[in-house]
């Protein structure tokens, strides 16, 4: 967003006058609240907040410019942190609450929303956590490869798929010059730490939690379900996300089988991607692995959009 | 209006919007419903479940698309790829007449996902229906606009919120989207009297109506659509169906959703306001 006007317009008679005073509204709401949830009290020139406020939001006879301002202020903040709670509960549980509130507003004051949806609020999480290695130590790696998986869980749940290729479709070209896409929603992941498990245990704890507030008398299984899964040990995983019969799965792939297909997923033909699985590989392996793959619908034609980055 | 060029000719009664927590309930159990509502922006995706869930829904009933993002009132362009996605989903949909809210909220590309209140000023009114008349010329299916609840004034007003409507629908020759609770929530912040409201905006573009809950605080109210419609509401209601004839009418339950025949039977009893209006004209 472009910088506001050093003053909003008094009046409003063209489009360029709504747009000024769009952005000086725009960047009012959008401001990181203070500490106690509150507007800032000063502008970004250093002017009081109250006096900005009342050059062009109206007071009542209960709340003053300030205040009518501040509520929006707030609605947008805890609508956001709303969102980003709901997409990455695997890494609010890994940073703790005050470590991912932390991260959450400076994220989304570096990064406001650029789409229409709040569903692609996160898109650009992973990349701004390893930017900014500082806001997560001592667990940034962690928080990378979390950010990542749960990005790529909203890929799988509703990202584009193709028609699927099957084996009709690939029988008429050897496989030196066979190229294979793999379908949008799909991402593979090679990973430090089996975060498929660790997200799995920490949706396992919300369900308990949220079951446990339903029921009466319950007091030591609430205690029992909110406690906060243990971090997970290194571990290389190798993982694709992705869904089936639109149900989001996350598959643990051998590592030859990742292998294979990254390599697919960067344009590689077919006999070179089976090569990068290794020597000692044993054909009936790829074989049973690719019967699976296809069953699985994995596999489309290679088209020019850019895959969803797993990085 | 019970049917108009506003709404597609739509004759359609009362209905819901459909919510994630309804879903199983709906699909298993086929309950009758006239018609729901839903949410553009939860369906403009490339694949998946929603989609899936959407085409069954489909099969089975008739659905109105309503629209959080579209910012007819944003000084902005309309985003192209915005537009061939909602299209997408109209073609999907066939729906009759298509919502969205008479605000803005983004900004240079930047989203707030609000609905943010418009300064009224004629050149606000004039930019704004010339939004709506590309966005419904794109599209090709009438537009009706909601007036939204809101928590602040401009001092760059230069007339009310109801003249304002009034201006952007004729200039645009679209219709209204009447959200009875919406008037009332701002009536209460802004300390204006409802009925004036409902009084004075064209009767005659308005094809569907909207009820809430609201949530009453010390200071002021806000629209959460987490209760059942409140009497003052429903009186509104009332008065607004006498004024515009029986239109759809929608009741929006969008948080603490309780089960599926609470929001349901709460909607229906919009039934005893239609009755009470058919009368009246006859």
């Amino acid at each position: 967003m472009k910088r506001p006007p050093k003053h909003a317009p008094r009046r409003i008679e063209s489009t360029d006058d709504l747009r000024s005073f769009q952005r000086m509204m725009a960047t009012a709401v959008t401001r990181p609240l203070t500490a106690e949830d509150k507007l800032q009290p000063k502008w970004i020139d250093g002017r009081p907040m109250d006096e900005v406020a009342s050059e062009f939001v109206k007071p009542n006879d209960r709340l003053s410019s300030f205040e009518r301002l501040q509520l929006y202020n707030k609605m947008y903040w805890f609508r956001l942190f709303d969102a980003i709670q709901d997409d990455c509960p695997g890494l609010q549980a890994a940073l703790g609450d005050r470590v991912f509130w932390r991260l959450a507003q400076a994220y989304l004051a570096e990064c406001p929303s650029r789409s229409f949806t709040l569903r692609d609020l996160c898109s650009r999480l992973v990349p701004f956590i390893r930017r900014n290695p500082r806001l997560t130590a001592p667990r940034t790696a962690l928080a990378v490869e979390i950010a990542r998986f749960e990005w790529a869980q909203t890929v799988a749940f509703d990202g584009e798929s193709r028609p699927v290729l099957g084996t009709a479709d690939l029988a008429g070209t050897p496989p030196g010059r066979l190229r294979l896409g793999l379908q949008p929603y799909l991402t593979l992941l090679d990973l430090r730490h089996p975060i498929d498990t660790y997200v799995i245990s920490v949706k396992r704890r919300d369900a308990m939690r949220s079951e446990a507030s339903n029921t009466p008398d319950a007091t030591a299984s609430v205690g029992r379900a909110a406690r906060r899964p243990s971090l997970p040990r290194p571990a290389r995983t190798f993982v694709a996300v992705h869904r089936h019969h639109n149900r989001l799965f996350y598959k643990r792939l051998n590592p030859a089988a990742y292998r294979i297909l990254d390599a697919l997923s960067h344009g590689s033909t077919l006999s070179r991607a089976v090569a990068a699985a290794g020597p000692k590989v044993k054909a009936a392996q790829v074989r049973s692995w690719f019967t699976t793959w296809m069953a699985l619908g994995w596999f489309c034609a290679r088209g020019n959009k850019r895959r969803a980055s797993a990085s | 209006m019970p049917a108009n060029r506003f709404n597609g000719h739509c004759d359609y009664g009362i209905g819901i919007g459909l919510r994630v927590p309804h879903y199983s309930h709906i699909l298993s159990k086929k309950p009758v419903v006239d018609w729901f509502e839903i949410i553009s922006e939860n369906f403009m995706v490339e694949g998946g479940r929603p989609l899936e869930l959407l085409d069954k829904i489909l099969e089975q009933y008739r659905v109105v698309q309503h629209g959080v993002s579209m910012y007819f009132g944003s000084a902005d362009k309309p985003d192209r790829a915005h537009l061939k996605r909602l299209k997408n989903l109209v073609k999907r949909t066939k729906t009759p007449w298509l919502s969205d809210h008479l605000c803005w909220g983004s900004v240079d590309g930047t989203y707030t996902h609000d609905l943010l209140p418009m300064p009224y000023t004629f050149a606000a009114a004039r930019r704004t229906a010339e939004k709506i008349r590309e966005i419904r010329d794109y599209l090709e299916v009438p537009i009706c606009v909601e007036n939204v609840s809101s928590y602040a004034e401009f001092h760059a007003s230069e007339m009310t919120e109801w003249e304002f409507l009034t201006e952007v629908v004729e200039l645009a020759d679209c219709g209204i989207l009447l959200d009875v609770n919406n008037i009332y929530v701002s009536s209460k912040n802004h300390g204006f009297n409802p009925y004036d409201y409902v009084d004075n905006v064209p009767h005659g573009r308005v094809g569907q109506m909207h009820i809430a809950g609201h949530t009453k605080f010390e200071k002021y109210i806000l629209d959460t659509h987490d209760h059942p419609v409140l009497d003052p509401v429903w009186k509104l209601y009332a008065h607004a169906t006498q004024l515009c004839g029986v239109s759809a009418t929608l009741l929006e339950w969008d948080d603490k959703i309780p089960s599926f025949d609470e929001v349901h039977n709460e909607a229906l009893k919009a039934n005893e306001f239609i009755d009470g209006a058919k009368k009246a004209v006859v």
